[in-house]
């Protein structure tokens, strides 16, 4: 089993927490892990971007090697553009339809959209709106994780473990209404794949 | 043994608790930060008491780390690369003292500058030092060396230097621990004229120091960090690999299984013996460095006369920037099938001051009150507030190296352009630009200084600022005209006003000080968040 995943967003948007679930979960199947984060100045509402690699044999380097990432998940639309070079070409894209807009010459969302459908493979999801169905327009990223789950080749029930052991400081609604999250984004997925 | 899931910042951390470190000094930077993080956050650190506030800059922790060392107890100080050029007096001339407790100087490099001024390898520095340097290729590594940093450092009595680089600092993987070593008990050095470096005592004390050096290629090519494999499928070409570059190589082979030898290097200085044995075997060396070509132009000389060398020097791999994968693939002629490219209609997202931030407001009172002046008499200093560089503030004109600001304004001053304007964060302030600011009351030079105080050091996430508080004093005291020295508050509402107090200070003829001061949003959320979570539990209890 060999997963390598970007994660892509606009820095303050918490891609890390999609990161620690998943990390958590490959660590409790016993998968071999490697997750390079960006810190520093690019996390003041900058891109960011984080290497998460999953594999069942030693993992040798941090970065994945452009042109071969199986996934590229991201939290912002035309941020899940922004690391195309680094998809295989037999490579998912799965992102939220919300657009980030800090910068003054953001295109057109519905333009970003076309570019996305236009890739051979991708889920694109309305993640704001089912995470607000599901209880808190927080959880979006969460939403993202679910859609993302029927392909990260993980154990739902260790994704699910996961997402519970993150919030678990914050009490049983806020796990209960993440978890809701995590399942709407997933049944949404399975539905487009 | 569980496996701990740790950042190489915290593998590192880790180590160090778990090495018997009775202290840390570090001033926080991209990206090292994480280090001193962990071990302040670190419930196993504060049970073992071990030391861990932030120093006013990289050479005071050097000299607090050096002064632990010197009382026998091991000390680790930490810091980004360009952090040694500041520490650097008290880094080269510890070497000449040497150390008495274990004592790592850890230094990390930002190939490719994710978030620094320049891309300089702290591997130079070791080795102008002329102390040990190991290099991680991984994290594992990472805390591995640690615990073998300490016990050289003891035994050869030096410092020894750990160079880590962005990727491997700031990438989370599985951690095996080692069991825990006791701190040292105090003891002072059996020669105490050892760390007087009197030119009498200089001169022996850096002889002994050459006398090392062969001891310490010998460590090296003992160690297990450098290892020689003689895969012979394919002798025309011969590989060394340095730090992170080693895994960046084994990536690009079916099984990690490299099919030219190999030569992994992780500690410094390298026996020239391991080289050869690797130069003799094969027809052409590929040198792959995550940083400068150090090795490589060793190797190669500066006339190049013997077997082609490749490496960043010819070409095989770019000058400048960070390696990777990909990289590597393409210098030993693997094919790379490559993804798309990015769509012309992704357009950049550069890193940008938050909404709501305070140097935000204070930049649009400068710009408003420099209004009538022609343009370029910022100059600026590093922070958050060089952000305003960027549309669509465009309000500084410089950012070199911490302090600089003031001290560059009143060099223009002299030159003739008159008001000069300083901009200065209040951690940058303290860390190097006190010193700047008593030569320009010295030379009661004609320049404003903005010291923009957020209460944090926010660019790096939000340390504590050891200027917390002490501002005014500190300007009053090295002697800026009370009448000169203004607090205001950078809020829109106030914008009039500070429009105002900036104007009347520029036509200023001497030192004025203005004090923008409001809290970083970041860290006042954080604080509130802690605040707010410190109450739920209190309630639960
Ligand atoms: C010699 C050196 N040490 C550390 C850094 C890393 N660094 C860059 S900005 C910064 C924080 C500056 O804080 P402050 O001056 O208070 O400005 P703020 O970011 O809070 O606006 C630090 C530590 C550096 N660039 N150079
Ligand atoms: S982190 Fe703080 S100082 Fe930096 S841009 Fe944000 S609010 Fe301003």
């Amino acid at each position: 089993m060999k997963k390598d995943i970007i994660l892509a967003g606009v820095g303050g948007q918490g891609i890390l927490s999609i990161a620690a679930c998943i990390g958590m979960a490959a660590l409790d199947e016993g998968l071999h892990l490697k997750q390079a984060e960006v810190h520093g100045m690019s996390q003041r509402g900058g891109a960011v971007q984080s290497h998460l690699r999953l594999s069942s044999d030693p993992i040798a380097s941090d970065l994945i090697p452009e042109g071969s990432a199986d996934l590229i998940i991201s939290v912002e639309p035309m941020e899940s553009l922004r690391y195309l070079p680094m998809l295989s070409r037999s490579g998912w894209i799965i992102t939220s339809i919300n657009p980030f807009i800090n910068i003054p010459s953001y295109p057109v969302i519905e333009l970003v959209l076309k570019e996305i459908w236009n890739q051979p493979h991708y889920i694109t999801i309305d993640a704001d709106a089912i995470a607000k169905e599901s209880g808190s327009v927080k959880a979006a990223n969460m939403v993202i994780l679910g859609a993302a789950a029927p392909l990260l080749g993980l154990k739902p029930s260790s994704v699910e473990k996961a997402v519970e052991n993150l919030f678990a400081s914050k009490g049983k609604d806020v796990v209960s209404l993440n978890i809701k999250a995590l399942n709407e984004g997933r049944s949404y997925a399975l539905k487009h794949l | 043994m569980e496996k701990l899931l740790l950042l190489g910042d915290e593998a590192i951390a880790q180590a160090a608790i778990d090495a018997g470190l009775s202290g840390i000094y570090a001033y926080p930077g991209t990206p090292s930060t994480e280090i001193m993080e962990y071990i302040q956050a670190s419930p196993e650190a504060k049970e073992l008491n071990i030391r861990s506030l932030w120093s006013a800059n990289e050479k005071t922790a050097m000299e607090a780390a050096l002064g632990m060392s010197y009382a026998g107890k091991r000390a680790m100080v930490c810091m980004k690369h360009v952090g040694l050029n500041v520490a650097a007096d008290a880094f080269i001339n510890s070497a000449i003292t040497g150390a008495n407790g274990g004592l790592i100087v850890v230094s990390a490099d930002d190939p490719s500058m994710h978030s620094s001024q320049n891309e300089q390898d702290s591997r130079f520095y070791g080795k102008f030092a002329l102390i040990p340097v190991l290099e991680p290729s991984n994290q594992q590594e990472a805390y591995d060396m640690v615990h073998y940093g300490f016990q050289i450092s003891e035994q050869m009595r030096v410092p020894v230097m750990l160079r880590i680089t962005t990727r491997l600092a700031h990438s989370r993987t599985g951690i095996a621990r080692r069991p825990v070593r006791t701190q040292n008990k105090m003891s002072l050095p059996s020669n105490l004229k050892q760390f007087i470096l009197l030119p009498a005592i200089a001169r022996k004390q850096y002889r002994e120091l050459l006398g090392k050096q062969e001891h310490l290629e010998m460590l090296s090519a003992d160690s297990g960090f450098n290892q020689f494999f003689d895969y012979p499928e394919n002798r025309k070409l011969g590989i060394i690999a340095c730090g992170l570059a080693y895994n960046y190589l084994i990536e690009n082979f079916e099984g990690h299984k490299v099919t030219h030898p190999v030569l992994k290097v992780g500690q410094y200085p390298v026996m020239p013996a391991m080289v050869n044995e690797l130069y003799e075997k094969c027809d052409e060396i590929l040198v792959l460095e995550d940083g400068y070509p150090i090795i490589e132009e060793l190797i190669r000389g500066m006339l190049n006369k013997g077997k082609k060398v490749m490496g960043r020097l010819d070409g095989t791999l770019p000058r400048d920037g960070e390696l990777n994968p990909v990289i590597v693939a393409k210098a030993l002629g693997i094919e790379v099938t490559p993804g798309n490219s990015v769509p012309a209609i992704v357009k950049n997202r550069p890193p940008r001051l938050c909404d709501g931030c305070g140097h935000n407001d204070a930049f649009l009172a400068l710009n408003e009150a420099l209004h009538d002046y022609s343009r370029g008499r910022v100059f600026s200093d590093i922070g958050c507030y060089t952000l305003s560089a960027l549309e669509p503030l465009e309000a500084i004109n410089s950012c070199v190296d911490m302090g600089a600001s003031i001290t560059m304004a009143m060099g223009a001053a002299d030159a003739g352009l008159v008001p000069a304007v300083a901009a200065i964060g209040d951690s940058t302030f303290t860390h190097s630009g006190m010193t700047s600011l008593l030569d320009a009351i010295n030379n009661n030079a004609p320049i404003t200084v903005l010291i923009l105080d957020n209460s944090t050091t926010g660019m790096t996430g939000g340390q504590t600022s050891s200027a917390y508080g002490k501002i005014e004093a500190i300007c009053k005291g090295l002697g800026v005209s009370e009448e000169h020295i203004h607090v205001i508050k950078p809020m829109p509402k106030y914008h009039d006003e500070n429009v105002d107090i900036l104007r009347k200070e520029l036509a200023y003829q001497g030192v004025s000080v203005i004090i923008p001061r409001r809290e970083c949003i970041q860290t006042l959320g954080r604080k509130l968040r802690q605040k707010a979570k410190a109450k739920e539990m209190e309630v639960q209890n």
